[in-house]
Parts: C-alpha cells; sequence; structure tokens
C-alpha cells in the first residue's frame, strides 16, 4: 500500500498538490502536511502526502556512503565520494 | 523505473560495498523481522537475501495490512456490503480476501455495491454523491494508513455528511512487536522498522517498546541501498552489544513523526484491543472511532456480531505472518493456492508473504 517513490510538488491549491510520479500527474491532499510548497519531495499514502523529504538528511547519508564505499576501495558510484 | 531520491539508493557500488561491510562485520547468527509489507516485497524484488551472509536470516512478520485482517473482519465488511441501500468504498486489495464463506469480490458479483477506490477522501466524495445510499469505507492500514482515513472522517463532518461512515479495522504496529517478542518460541534478534509507519509516529515512539525489550532495531526505507544499511546497522548493534532504535532512514523520518498526521489521528481514533488474523487478539493494537465521532462509524451505526472465524481450511497464513513457516511449508502453496487461485489472505495481497515468494521466488536465493 506504500509508494516508495517520493514523488515532486508541481502545483498547490486549496490544501491539494497536483504531483509528478516519475512524469505522471497525479492529485493528492495536503491535509496531513504542513507547510508544503511547490517544489518539495514528498512521500505519498493512500491519496495523502504524509512526510516531506529532508534534502540534507539525503545528501548527508549519501555522502556517508560513498565515503565509506571509497575506503572501502570500491569504486565510488554516480559522483565523486564528498570530499569534507 | 526510479527518480530522485530513489535511484541513488540502487547504485550498485553502494550496494556492494554495504554487502561486504554486512559480511565483515557479522560474526554471530542474527534473526531479523520486517513488519513491513513494502519492506518484504522490495527484499524480494531486490535480491537482498542472496547479499547477506548466512549468519543472517530475514524473517517476513505481521506487515501486510491486508493480511492482518481477520477473517471475522471480513465477514463484518461482507455483512455489511450484504444491507440494501448500502456502498462499501474500499482500497481494491482487500476485494479478494476470503472471509469465513465469501469475499466481497464474489458478493460484488452477485449484485452487492463494492466500489475500489485509491484514497479515502474518494469515498466522501461518492457519498456526497450519492445522498440517498449509505457510503461505508473500509478502514484497514497501520499508522501510515489510519491518518487518511480520520482526516476523511473530519471532511464528512465538515461537509455536513450523514451518509458517510467507516468500519474501523486499522492496527499499530508497536503492540504488535511487543507481542510478538513476547511469544515464546518465536526467536527474534532484532527488528527492521516500517518505514512509511515510521513517518507518522517517529522514530520516539517505539522507545517504550525498545526499552523493554533492548532488542537492535533500525528503522529503513525501501530501496536495497535503505535496507542493506539497516541490516548493517543491526548486526554493528548485536556485535557490540549497543542495541539501540537507530533512525537510517533520516531523509523521511522524523524523531516526533508528522505532528499532522498525529493529531488528526488522535483526533478521530482511540487505541482499542485487536484481532490479528494468526495471532490473536492483542491489546491496545488497534483503533476505535471516539464517541464525539460515533456518527461516522459504522459498527455503531450497523450493529454486527463479529463472532471470531476460523482461517480458511488447510491455510497457514497464522503461522506465515508470524515466520514459523516459510511458504513452501505450506501444503496448499503453489498447488490449491496461487496468486490467480488464493486460497489465503498472504497470497491475495501483493504485499503478502506467500505472493512475494511466489512472484520472486526464483529470482532470490536463499529464500
Ligand atoms: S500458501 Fe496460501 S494457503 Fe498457504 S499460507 Fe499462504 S496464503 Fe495460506
Amino acid at each position: 500500500m506504500c509508494l516508495a517513490i517520493p514523488s515532486r510538488i508541481v502545483e498547490i491549491k486549496d490544501r491539494m498538490a497536483v504531483i509528478d510520479v516519475d512524469g505522471v500527474r497525479r492529485e493528492c491532499s495536503l491535509l496531513l502536511l504542513e507547510d508544503a510548497a511547490v517544489g518539495d519531495w514528498v512521500i505519498v499514502h493512500a491519496g495523502f502526502a504524509i512526510s516531506r523529504i529532508d534534502e540534507e538528511a539525503a545528501r548527508e547519508t549519501l555522502s556517508l556512503l560513498r565515503e565509506a564505499a571509497a575506503l572501502a576501495g570500491g569504486a565510488p558510484g554516480g559522483e565523486p565520494p564528498a570530499g569534507e | 523505473m526510479a527518480t530522485r531520491h530513489s535511484a541513488e539508493y540502487r547504485d550498485r557500488h553502494l550496494v556492494q560495498e554495504l554487502s561486504s561491510r554486512i559480511r565483515r562485520l557479522s560474526r554471530r547468527p542474527l534473526r531479523i523481522m520486517e513488519v513491513c509489507g513494502t519492506h518484504t516485497v522490495s527484499i524480494f524484488r531486490h535480491g537482498i537475501r542472496s547479499l547477506l551472509p548466512e549468519t543472517i536470516t530475514l524473517l517476513s512478520g505481521p506487515g501486510c495490512p491486508v493480511c492482518v485482517t481477520d477473517t471475522a473482519e471480513i465477514d463484518a465488511a461482507i455483512e455489511l456490503a450484504r444491507r440494501p441501500g448500502v456502498v462499501i468504498a474500499t482500497f481494491g486489495d482487500l476485494l479478494r480476501v476470503p472471509g469465513s464463506r465469501s469475499s466481497l469480490e464474489r458478493e460484488r458479483a452477485a449484485g452487492c455495491e463494492v466500489r475500489i477506490v485509491y484514497s479515502a477522501l474518494d469515498a466522501v466524495a461518492l457519498a456526497r454523491q450519492t445522498p440517498g445510499r449509505e457510503v461505508v469505507f473500509l478502514g484497514i492500514g497501520f499508522e501510515t494508513t489510519a491518518p487518511t482515513v480520520a482526516a476523511a472522517v473530519l471532511a464528512a463532518r465538515q461537509a455536513g455528511l450523514g451518509n458517510f461512515s467507516v468500519l474501523c479495522l486499522h492496527k499499530t504496529v508497536p503492540p504488535a512487536l511487543a507481542a510478538l517478542t513476547a511469544a515464546g518460541d518465536l526467536r527474534i534478534d532484532a527488528f527492521l522498522l516500517p518505514g512509511h509507519v515510521s513517518v507518522v509516529i517517529g522514530r520516539r515512539a517505539y522507545l517504550p517498546f525498545f526499552e523493554r525489550t533492548r532488542l537492535p532495531c533500525a528503522i529503513a526505507g525501501f530501496e536495497p541501498v535503505d535496507i542493506l544499511q539497516a541490516v548493517a546497522a543491526l548486526v554493528a548493534q548485536a556485535e557490540t552489544e549497543r542495541p539501540q532504535v537507530e533512525n537510517v532512514y533520516r531523509r523521511a523520518v522524523a524523531e516526533e513523526g508528522n505532528p499532522a498526521a498525529q493529531r488528526v489521528l488522535a483526533a478521530v481514533f482511540e487505541p482499542a484491543d485487536a484481532r490479528w488474523r494468526g495471532i490473536g487478539v492483542i491489546p491496545a493494537s488497534g483503533l476505535e472511532i471516539r464517541e464525539a465521532y460515533a456518527a461516522f462509524d459504522a459498527s455503531r451505526r450497523f450493529p454486527l456480531e463479529l463472532a471470531p472465524a476460523p482461517e480458511p481450511r488447510g491455510c497457514s497464513c497464522g503461522e506465515i505472518l508470524t515466520a514459523r513457516k516459510t511458504p513452501p511449508e505450506c501444503p496448499l502453496y503453489g498447488i490449491r493456492c496461487t496468486p490467480s487461485d488464493p486460497v489465503g489472505p498472504c497470497m491475495v495481497s501483493s504485499e503478502g508473504t506467500c505472493a512475494a515468494y511466489f512472484r520472486y521466488h526464483d529470482a532470490s536465493a536463499g529464500g
């Protein structure tokens, strides 16, 4: 029942959002999510946005993982490991 | 097709690195239970078991909301569907779940009105469009779905609808975790906690359960990297004997969860005992509609007898849901019970363990 893939909000009207799910437009309710804005990536469940993706947490997780992969000698994926 | 925030978490190099990290770290046997149907499917689809060392066993628990819906609850829905003037609105995956004698699909074929909706708000819209009919929405699902149904109840009240009600069959996850660990014969060493239930209830909601059991716990997303990262976290906790409730799905799950969803849920529902298929009654593991919203409660408006009903003959769903058996150990599996002709709910729902096993088993070594 969970749509595991996040969708992006492209339009908001009256606490309803138009979302883009992999190129397909759908509607979802914003009644359960405070302060949603156009451009946010959200998780949608049974027609309601229930969470906003925290971009900073996402970046941090990935750079830690890539760093660990680089240290372990594996070829880094997609991007070079973050250098901070 | 994967998009941003999912493609990165399928990166093959990261998957390989996590897999070898787990192999390096893992010494002692670890039995990890996932309690989320979306995890179950993802583990099969991505062949996660084949990436893990022999020390690690992944057990599928009662994480599919359709599968844990009790036979008697399906019977109640069927009884409602048969009443004149009633339109049942439901998520599609409940249609084929067998009750003790029939299913909603069969009732629909026999002339009852059963409509599939995508959202509980669609059921409210249906009630608005059909003022002469009683629209009863079947409220199933865990904490992820319950707030959406609560929001629909609030919307129905605001619209002044007198013909919308909910048959509330919702269940909640933390009490089930406690019941599973209390079952003496089930050896569970660690929990992979559900991603989107946690989105709503937050990491904090697991702490009382954790304090009692001190079992390693990790909240995980649904992509291969998410799941492997959580397994690596659980292995590290177990090997160092430093259990905790670790949130490895930080991009979606906050410490406090989603406060708006919690508020809506608590406004409409309160905890109640609930019967889980194959497990039995677990105290305070369900939700019921508060007195203030009694007008929207189908069980108050249409009093029903919820007599306990047996599972379909020969079906081992009870043992499957508690990981006491794997699907091939059910004598009906693949012979009398297949996704096109299912006997039990675990084969009906695409998130059911039997259905996932049937669909993906050949691709996933070690089942
Ligand atoms: S294979 Fe079918 S009959 Fe057996 S436990 Fe699974 S759903 Fe039930």
